[in-house]
Parts: structure tokens; C-alpha cells; sequence
């Protein structure tokens, strides 16, 4: 049996422009083949000598960071970057989904969009009509659908974007983890429908962050780091490799060149250090204990009023908690160019494991340098609630202090 | 409940040896399709039969741009009027009073009027097609399908203001007094040349615009400057030398401008002028479309 997608040697390559992508004009090209200079940009392998195959029916999920080249594997399968290097066979009906409501119009109507979403994914018009009625109860919007979809809460919309991607049946399935957004229960229900779908037959390609997920749903997963594979077997094996690859603690880090920065007016934030409440440079901390973030920012173009936002995310890349001094009262600080501006827990409420921060840094309300990943540091078992015992790993990773009652009924009292 | 009931890894595999009871496609007699994905190389010729397939998608792109265009504006249909009416109205007064061009000519409004609703059609389809692929960067980046769809989508809006404003057209011919005679029938291949011509352009500029931005600012001038480099609006031919008549249609615009204005006002067409214009119709939407082949495979990675 062949199988449905064969990957052989898959590499792909980016040019890194000086101003990003290729953002040369036609005056700086010219000038550039006046002065004779060679081009002075780099070169960035997304994807470096790719290949695994895939069976039909199988379910495969690919794990990874931030920048492993997760994505750009799935733009590659969908068609829509090509590899640089090597060869891909898809066998089958090939359906992407790289997010919910692609070529959404606002100004037209739910009805109108159903049609051209699905035509957009690929499906044909008789098979839009014929699942027209399905697609409008799942989205449960049969009221709306002669209203324009700008006038949809963002709820709505993306009820209506998913239904019309769940109804698409394709034979191999390409799906990215950011259908997964949205609230709770929508969540859910994206993660229903996966299941739903793994479990019928069809091959499904499934990139995610979602360890949960990628174990409900794949029979097989694949781990990339840097572009490679570097694990292709069992779920368990893969998650296993991947959480063990985050664990580089550091008690401080150069910001200037991160490569998680993902703001264009440069590094303004340029160091990161973690200390306790003394002031000691730690990467450890234990559960309860006191973790201080400071960052050394600076700002060429005048003084700003400094805002630090830090989120806090798990080894999966969940983000777990965060906030900014715009948040918090009396936390206003007067303009500064330059300096050091921190963010205190005073009692981690985290359990056991690696975790990582976000780190932004804004003027006022405008988001002007923003790191994510800044960096990670571990936390060891702490006497939390103090009382003597540790919390039990497996209640998830966020300790919250609550008060307890119990009441005993009285004899006598009406139950 | 005890925490660790709510592990999530207790999906049972078992369940989806069990449950995939479906018809199985897999030894079904009809070989699944076959896609290959490797770098290409040079160059490449459109893909028809790819094309066809995604034939729907160019109805719902072009249905999609029709109705906003409809929605969005104040004027709605009336856009459709607009355009080639205010420009006859400045050419007939201007050229046609003031400088004494429409001399020769029996009705000079309906004939700028004829020659303007052919160039509305043909200039308007250049522009949206160049910008289409820029406007459209959502799609580019996010699902695949052959690219030249969106150009060539962007015909249909431009068609449906031609089909409303030869309707405004057959009402002032018909109150001059004009009839339209045989050679009416040439009018659908005069308007698909038209359509080549100006998608030929605008796919090229659509390509051309991906990775250099500054031709959208020259666009609506160029096509300006073009709109009065085509005498064929507002001169009767009879005006220019042998010579200039021998060269003129080497600008499609030029002879298909001429044939739509001919084909509508019941006059003999200049099959010298059409055959020409037409001919370099072919080779410019030919060069076009072998360009954006060329190019489409970086759009996702430029845009």
C-alpha cells in the first residue's frame, strides 16, 4: 500500500532581507547593482532534510517550539510555500485548514460566505448545497444567515468559519493548532470534531501545542527542533522528547539579539534577570517562594512611561498567568529613558516543572518591544500552602490559595 | 474526583480500531489523485485542466467582488454609468465643441460614449487584476489554489459594468437614431479580446506589483496615460494618415476599441485594425501569464 503522504528530503530555505522579506525597492536595487556590492543577506533553513510517510487512516501529530519549522512544514504540505529542496507526494484529496475563515468577506451575508469559504477550501458547490443545512446547525445560526457577517460577535464568526471547515472531507487533512482558538467551549468542540475525524478513517496531519490533544488524537508524532526531525515514533516519546529539550534555566539573558522577538522597532529591552526576594540571582525557585523579573530597557527616542508585561507559560507553550503595571494601582511610573524595571511574585503559585516568560514592554498603552520565550527557569517543590504537604503534581500547574468550610447539620434542622 | 481522572491521555486507541467501520477509500478501484510538490524550475505553462477544476472558486471570487462593490458604495449600480459618462461628457465638450474634433463625426457624444464604455471595461480590468493578488494576501498565505484564479476573477466585476453600460448605450444609440447592423455578432469576440488584452496586463502587473510595490502608484497614471495614447476614443479613423492607420493597431486598445465602437454603432469593422489588435492581445496575455507562472511560486514567501 503506498502511503498517503511520503516526505523525502524536504528542505526549505528563506532569504532574510536587511528591512525583512524583500523589501529592496527598485532605487535600492539599482543602487545596489551600481555599487557593485553582493546582496548582504542571510540565509535561514526552515526545514532541513525532511522525511517521514505517513499511511492512510494514521493520525501524526508535530510538536515542536516556536520557530521549529512547524509551520512552515504545513505550508509546504498545504502547497503553499514550496520546498526549496526535495519531494512530496500527497496521495488523495488534500484539505488545509491553516485557519477558520479564509476568504471570509464582512460585507457579505453568513449564506454567502458559507459558499465562498467552502469554495475557497475546496469543496464544490453541489457538495456546499448538499451539506448547506448541516453546516448552518452546527454553527446554530440559522437566524443570521442573511445578516453581513461584520455585524456577527466574534463568536459567531468563528462558529460559522468552523462549521464550514468541519463539513470539508477531504482524504488527507492538514490542520495548524490555531483552529484551536477561541473560547472554551468552542475548543472543545474544534477538538470534538478532531476526534471526530481521526477516528474516520481519514489521514490527518495535526501541528499543535496542545499535548493533550496531540494525545488524544495521534497514533504518532513527530518532533522538530530546529528544522529537523528529531523524534518520529510513539506520542509519548516525542512529548517526552520535547519537554526534556526546554530544560535550559538561566538566572539572567542578553535580550539585544533574541530570537523570539517578534516587535520591529528594535531591542529596546536588552537584559533579563531572575532573582529572589534578596535581590540573588536565581533559576530555581521554589513553589511559594519569590521570584522577581527585571529588565534593563532603553529607549533612544525619548523618554517613555514604562509599562512590563510578563506572561508566564508551561513547557507546552500554555500561557498560565500575566499581567502589566497597568493592571495594578499605584504602579504608574514617571518617564525614564533608560533603566531597570521589575515585576515581583512575592509567593510563586506554580508547580514543579520549567516554565517560560513572555516579556513586553510598552509606553503608556503602545506595546513598543515584546520577547517572547525571554526566558525559562524551573521550579522545585515548595511548601506552598504551608502546611507540610506538596501539592500532587497531577491537580495542573497553577497553586491557588482558597479557604475551606464545613458545616456539620445540626440535629433537628429541615435538610 | 480524584486529580488524576482528569488526564486527558485516557482516550482508548482501542476505539479507533473499533469505530472505523466507514466505507474504507483506500481499496476502493479508483486510484486516489496523485500530488506532487517539488521546487520547479524556469518556467512553466498554465496549468488549464488545474484551472478548470477550480473553475467554482473563480465564479464565487468574481461574485464576491461584484456584490461588495454593490454594498459598499453610495452610487451602486449607478458606478457602472459614471465613469464612461463623465468622461464622455469632458471629451464631447472639450474635443468635440471647443476644438472642433468631432466635426466629421454625426453623433460625437454617442461616439465617445461607445469607444469610452469599451475602454472603462478594459482599463478597469487592468487595474484590478494588477492590485488583485496584493489585495488578496489572506488567500495567498493561508490555503492553496492555482493563482491566476484571482486575476482572472477580477474580470467579472469589470464585465458586469460593461454588460450594464451597453445597456445605457443601446438606449442613447436608439435615441440618436442609431442601429446597430450585422456586424453585431462580432461584438462577444471583440469583448473577449478585450478581456485577454487586459488581463494579459493586468496579470503581469499583478506579479510585477508583488515584489515591487511602487508600480501600484504608477498604475492609475500609466493607465491613464494610455487612455489618451488610444486616438481611437475620440478621433474618427478617417483623420489619421494611411501610415498612422497601419501602425496604430499595434496598441490592442486601439483596434478593440475601434471594434466595439463599430460592432455597436452598426458600422463595417476595420478587420485590419481588429486582426492586429488581436494578434498582440494573444502575445501580451501569453507573456503575462508565463511571467506570473514564473514568479507565483515566491508569492506566499514576498508578499
Amino acid at each position: 500500500m503506498h502511503p498517503a503522504i511520503r516526505v523525502t528530503n524536504v528542505s526549505k530555505r528563506f532569504r532574510l532581507g536587511s528591512g525583512g522579506g524583500s523589501a529592496l525597492n527598485l532605487t535600492e536595487r539599482l543602487l545596489s547593482v551600481v555599487r557593485r556590492r553582493p546582496e548582504t543577506r542571510s540565509e535561514f533553513w526552515a526545514l532541513r532534510d525532511i522525511s517521514f510517510a505517513v499511511q492512510p487512516g494514521e493520525t501524526i501529530g508535530i510538536i515542536g517550539r516556536n520557530g521549529a519549522g512547524k509551520s512552515t512544514l504545513l505550508k509546504v504540505l498545504a502547497r503553499i510555500v514550496e520546498p526549496s529542496e526535495g519531494r512530496v507526494e500527497l496521495r488523495g484529496r488534500v484539505g488545509s485548514l491553516l485557519e477558520v475563515g479564509t476568504g471570509f468577506h464582512p460585507e457579505l451575508t453568513g449564506r454567502e460566505n458559507i459558499y465562498l469559504n467552502g469554495s475557497v477550501l475546496g469543496m464544490t458547490r453541489r457538495e456546499i448545497r448538499r451539506k448547506f443545512d448541516d453546516i448552518v446547525a452546527f454553527a446554530g445560526l440559522e437566524p443570521f444567515l442573511d445578516t453581513p457577517v461584520k455585524r456577527y460577535s466574534s463568536g459567531m464568526y468563528v462558529r460559522l468559519a468552523f462549521a464550514v471547515a468541519a463539513h470539508l472531507e477531504p482524504e488527507i487533512l492538514i490542520v495548524d493548532e490555531v483552529l484551536a482558538v477561541g473560547d472554551g467551549d468552542f475548543q472543545k468542540r474544534c477538538l470534538g470534531k478532531m476526534r471526530e475525524i481521526s477516528l474516520g478513517g481519514r489521514t490527518v496531519l495535526f501541528v499543535s501545542h496542545n499535548m493533550a490533544a496531540v494525545r488524544a488524537f495521534c497514533s504518532r508524532a513527530l518532533f522538530l527542533a530546529n528544522g529537523r526531525v528529531m523524534v518520529d515514533g510513539t506520542v509519548e516519546h516525542a512529548i517526552r522528547a520535547y519537554t526534556t529539550s526546554g530544560a535550559e534555566a538561566t538566572v539572567a539573558r542578553d535580550l539585544r539579539s533574541h530570537p523570539g522577538r517578534v516587535s520591529r522597532h528594535g531591542a529596546l529591552m536588552s537584559e533579563v534577570r531572575l532573582t529572589d526576594a534578596l535581590g540573588t540571582p536565581v533559576s530555581v525557585v521554589p513553589a511559594g517562594g519569590t521570584l522577581a523579573v527585571r529588565v534593563k530597557f532603553a529607549v533612544p527616542t525619548g523618554p517613555i512611561r514604562p509599562v512590563l508585561g510578563v506572561v508566564v507559560r508551561d513547557h507546552y507553550g500554555t500561557a498560565l498567568f500575566g499581567l502589566n503595571n497597568r493592571w495594578v494601582p499605584n504602579a504608574w511610573f514617571e518617564p525614564i529613558c533608560a533603566g531597570w524595571i521589575s515585576c515581583t511574585y512575592p509567593c510563586l503559585p506554580l508547580q514543579p516543572g520549567t516554565y517560560s516568560l513572555d516579556l513586553w514592554l510598552a509606553n503608556e498603552n503602545e506595546d513598543i518591544d515584546i520577547v517572547m520565550d525571554a526566558i525559562r527557569f524551573d521550579v522545585i517543590a515548595g511548601d506552598f500552602f504551608g502546611s507540610g504537604k506538596l501539592p500532587h503534581p497531577s491537580c495542573g500547574p497553577v497553586l491557588v490559595p482558597a479557604t475551606f468550610h464545613c458545616q456539620a447539620d445540626q440535629p433537628g434542622d429541615a435538610a | 474526583m480524584s486529580p488524576e481522572t482528569s488526564r486527558p491521555t485516557t482516550i482508548p486507541s482501542a476505539q479507533v480500531a473499533t469505530t472505523t467501520t466507514r466505507e474504507e477509500p483506500w481499496t476502493a478501484p479508483v486510484e486516489p489523485p496523485l500530488t506532487v510538490i517539488e521546487p520547479q524550475r524556469g518556467w512553466a505553462l498554465p496549468n488549464i485542466r488545474e484551472l478548470w477544476r477550480y473553475r467554482e472558486l473563480l465564479y464565487f471570487l468574481a461574485l464576491r467582488d461584484i456584490k461588495i462593490r454593490y454594498k459598499q458604495t453610495v452610487l451602486g449600480v449607478g458606478w457602472a454609468f459614471a465613469q464612461p459618462l463623465l468622461t464622455m461628457g469632458v471629451f464631447a465638450i472639450f474635443l468635440g465643441r471647443m476644438a472642433g474634433v468631432g466635426q466629421g463625426v454625426e453623433h460625437y457624444p454617442l461616439f465617445v460614449f461607445a469607444g469610452m464604455v469599451a475602454w472603462t471595461f478594459f482599463g478597469n480590468t487592468i487595474n484590478t487584476a494588477a492590485t488583485s493578488i496584493v489585495a488578496n494576501e489572506r488567500l495567498i498565505t493561508k490555503i492553496y489554489f492555482p493563482r491566476l484564479i484571482i486575476p482572472l476573477s477580477t474580470i467579472g466585476v469589470a464585465l458586469f459594468d460593461l454588460i450594464l453600460a451597453s445597456g445605457l448605450l443601446a438606449v442613447m444609440a436608439v435615441g440618436y437614431g442609431v442601429w446597430p447592423g450585422w456586424s453585431l455578432v462580432a461584438l462577444p469576440l471583440v469583448v473577449l479580446m478585450l478581456a485577454v488584452a487586459a488581463a494579459g496586463v493586468g496579470i503581469f502587473l499583478a506579479a510585477l506589483i508583488v515584489d515591487q510595490r511602487d508600480f501600484k502608484y504608477v498604475l492609475n497614471f500609466g493607465i491613464q496615460l494610455w487612455m489618451f495614447a488610444t486616438p481611437s476614443l475620440y478621433l474618427p479613423p478617417e483623420t489619421f494618415s494611411d501610415s498612422a492607420r497601419w501602425w496604430l493597431p499595434l496598441n490592442p486598445a486601439y483596434g478593440l476599441v475601434l471594434a466595439f465602437r463599430q460592432a455597436t454603432l452598426g458600422e463595417s469593422i476595420d478587420l485590419y485594425a481588429w486582426g492586429v489588435s488581436s494578434t498582440v492581445a494573444v502575445v501580451i496575455a501569453w507573456g503575462g501569464v508565463l511571467y506570473f507562472r514564473r514568479v507565483e511560486r515566491g508569492f506566499a514567501d514576498t508578499i
